[in-house]
């Protein structure tokens, strides 16, 4: 027999239950990171140079080649491993030699690193060497960061600006 | 595995039993999940359709326009915002309460890998709709969420840059963003949409929209939520700082926070492991099949009732094939078969009565025949202890099926209703307790339902109304509710002990085969019932 106390008490009973799932829509809260923390992000996409300079070809390796391919030049594809350091106050916080990416290597390094760190300042060096040298940076950068709590300071690499990038 | 379906089920019913005495069986929440979800769903289309007139793609105009519909026009867009939310999380509840009550009442493997199978992509696609969704609205949840999520899918070997160095800082990101996401979260639940077709594909009579009472109980429920708790944005991105702080919606990212304690590719692990496992688990055993329904087309006459009430739509009606003046015949699909012998309880040749030599009918099970069930009733009715005398014809799912001296089948409307009648007629028990599944969990889904129909009058084959109806019980009861069961049966049994439903016992008439008699036989129907 449906009555309307009935119907009334499956209201209820559903509402509470949708209730329910309404509370845990939004709650509860997630922390990714503790209170009082920042993020410093190391995240940057560069090739570095080939893995070999270009050889010229002798007039004998290119008489083997196949008519409709032969080139003056042989330069293969593959590139170096990226070598970057990032030192964060007297404190080495990356070092790594980075791959190239893609099937046949070729593809630029890439990196997405981060760091949490308390708020505060930091002196930041972040240095990268992308050609043969064996040791040594091609390109560096050293800054002074005042890191605030959830703050997100991202450390990129912009060839097209000179170099690396703080922001 | 049995062991994790027992204590599952256990649970199941336990729930299930205030929400069956509150609602009653044919309008429990639980029994209809599946409908809801569809519900639910198409809440979620229409808000979204609505939303969509006000939403902007834009980095600066997403958010504006989302919190412009939330606080300036609360009143309709508002409220259309927080259907959408909800109903989202509440079709997710009710996937996963799906998925596990198919698993603890064990309706997964067998013919039904089919509906399982199909329906984990389902899984994929809801989440995929609801994430996309939370992009959408470019508050800190969202940023968050596209954070989370691009680093998920950077950790894959696939992408030659890192798609989160968008999300990072500024300058990167460009309003076609938006207009991706837009369509992604169009284009996705149109996929979950087609999903959830082929999913309910095999299945007879699947139940897409919920009982019109608890469609609209939940959407009051639903649009009294929202305007409890309207879904607010949790503030605007700001690129320059880290969304370390969000209130997430845990039934959508539940995952996310995992990827911080245990590491992105732990997570992908999981996700590989949680996929290919649950969509091997109809083989995890695999089900043990009975001999499917044969169709003995001497006794058929194409009637359809069979393919009409089959579950699992394993019978369809084709070409005669033979001499008999039929137009059509039915026709078993052994692959989609269960064997549950419901065609048989439909079949207007099953019935005890025919004196044919060997009792045969238009469709019958190899293994649970019609002749060994009248042997099987006749046996157990020798058998019942003294007055009042009832058999119990049991559901071997429900409550009954363990009791000692009940004829126990695969379904309870395997039983032809001319069963019965046989059985009162011929004074071979004073009551008979049909004892079937609980209501709002029938095993084959629809065995309830024709039985109550059959019995009522209301499905072909009827009950006959000579058959009298207070010597009949029907129990309901799940199989762990044994003791709910000899409670009703102890009722029926104390109802029909008294004196004027005692009928004087009577010698049982032989059972002589027609042939024997009059060398025929009916090809259908049941010409040859004896009356009482």
């Amino acid at each position: 027999m449906i009555t309307p106390l009935r119907i009334c008490g499956q209201l209820v009973v559903i509402a509470a239950l949708f209730a329910t799932v309404a509370v845990f829509a939004d709650w509860p809260v997630y922390r990714q990171t503790p209170p009082g923390t920042g993020i410093v992000m190391l995240s940057f996409v560069h090739g570095a140079d080939r893995r070999a300079e270009c050889r010229r070809l002798s007039p004998e390796e290119i008489a083997k080649l196949p008519p409709n391919m032969r080139r003056a030049q042989d330069c293969p594809r593959g590139r170096r491993p990226l070598y970057v350091e990032l030192d964060v106050g007297d404190q080495v916080a990356y070092r790594a030699a980075l791959p190239p990416t893609g099937i046949a290597g070729d593809g630029p390094s890439r990196v997405y690193q981060r760091f949490v760190l308390p708020a505060g300042q930091y002196d930041v060096a972040v240095r990268m060497r992308d050609t043969p040298r064996p040791e040594g940076f091609d390109h560096e950068r050293m800054g002074r960061v005042a890191l605030g709590p959830d703050q997100m300071f991202v450390i990129d690499f912009r060839s097209e600006s000179g170099g690396f990038v703080f922001r | 595995m049995g062991t994790i379906r027992r204590v599952l089920r256990r649970g199941f019913e336990l729930i299930e039993r205030p929400f069956d005495r509150l609602f009653g069986p044919a309008l429990n929440p639980v029994a209809q999940l599946g409908a809801l979800g569809f519900f639910f769903f198409w809440i979620v289309a229409v808000s979204g359709i609505y939303l969509f007139i006000f939403f902007d793609t834009g980095i600066e105009r997403a958010y504006q326009s989302v919190e412009h519909l939330t606080t300036d026009h609360w009143f309709h867009a508002g409220v259309m915002r927080s259907l959408h939310r909800y109903a989202s999380d509440l079709m997710v509840v009710m996937l996963v309460v799906h998925v596990l009550r198919q698993f603890a009442y064990d309706q997964y493997r067998g013919v039904r890998w089919f509906s399982w199978v199909t329906g984990v992509p389902l899984i994929f696609l809801l989440y995929a709709s609801g994430i996309t969704g939370y992009w959408l609205v470019w508050d800190r949840l969202a940023h968050y969420v596209a954070l989370v999520s691009s680093e998920l899918l950077d950790w894959l070997p696939i992408f030659g840059e890192p798609i989160a160095r968008n999300f990072i800082s500024t300058g990167t990101l460009t309003s076609r963003f938006f207009t991706l996401m837009v369509f992604m979260h169009i284009a996705v639940p149109l996929f979950l949409l087609f999903g959830m077709w082929i999913h309910i594909l095999r299945i007879s009579r699947p139940k897409v929209n919920p009982p019109r009472l608890l469609a609209v109980l939940s959407l009051l429920a639903v649009v009294g939520v929202a305007l409890w708790k309207p879904a607010v944005s949790q503030g605007h991105v700001d690129l320059a700082r880290a969304p370390v702080e969000v209130g997430l919606d845990w039934f959508y990212l539940p995952l996310y926070p995992l990827t911080d304690s245990w590491g992105k590719g732990a997570v992908w692990g999981f996700l590989g492991a949680f996929f290919v496992i649950i969509g091997m688990m109809p083989w995890l055993p695999p089900l043990r099949r009975a001999k499917p329904a044969e169709v003995d087309l001497a006794h058929c006459n194409g009637c359809a009732r069979c393919a009409e009430d089959c579950p699992y739509e394993a019978i369809r009606m084709v070409p005669r094939t033979d001499s008999m003046a039929f137009l059509t015949e039915a026709q078993v699909n052994a692959s989609l078969c269960v064997s549950c012998g419901i065609c048989m309880g439909a079949c207007p040749s099953s019935s005890p009565f025919r004196r044919t030599e060997e009792l045969r009918t238009g469709i019958d099970l190899p293994d649970h025949s019609l002749k060994a069930l009248r042997e099987r009733a006749l046996a157990a009715a020798a058998a019942l202890p003294e007055a009042p005398r009832v058999l119990t014809l049991a559901c071997e799912h429900g409550g009954a099926a363990q009791q000692p001296g009940v004829v126990a089948l695969p379904c309870v409307a395997m039983a032809p209703p001319s069963l019965i009648d046989f059985i009162l007629s011929r004074d071979l028990a004073d009551g008979v307790a049909v004892a079937g599944c609980a209501e709002s969990a029938c095993y084959h889904r629809l065995g309830v339902d024709w039985t109550r129909q059959r019995f009522a009058g209301e499905r072909d084959p009827y009950l006959r109304a000579r058959v009298p109806r207070e010597r009949i019980a029907l129990i309901w009861t799940s199989a762990l509710a044994t003791r709910q069961f000899e409670r009703e049966l102890a009722d029926f049994r104390a109802r029909i002990a008294a004196p004027p439903h005692m009928a004087p016992r009577r010698q049982a008439a032989p059972i002589v085969p027609a042939s024997v008699q009059n060398g025929t036989s009916a090809p259908a129907a049941a010409a040859e019932e004896v009356p009482s």
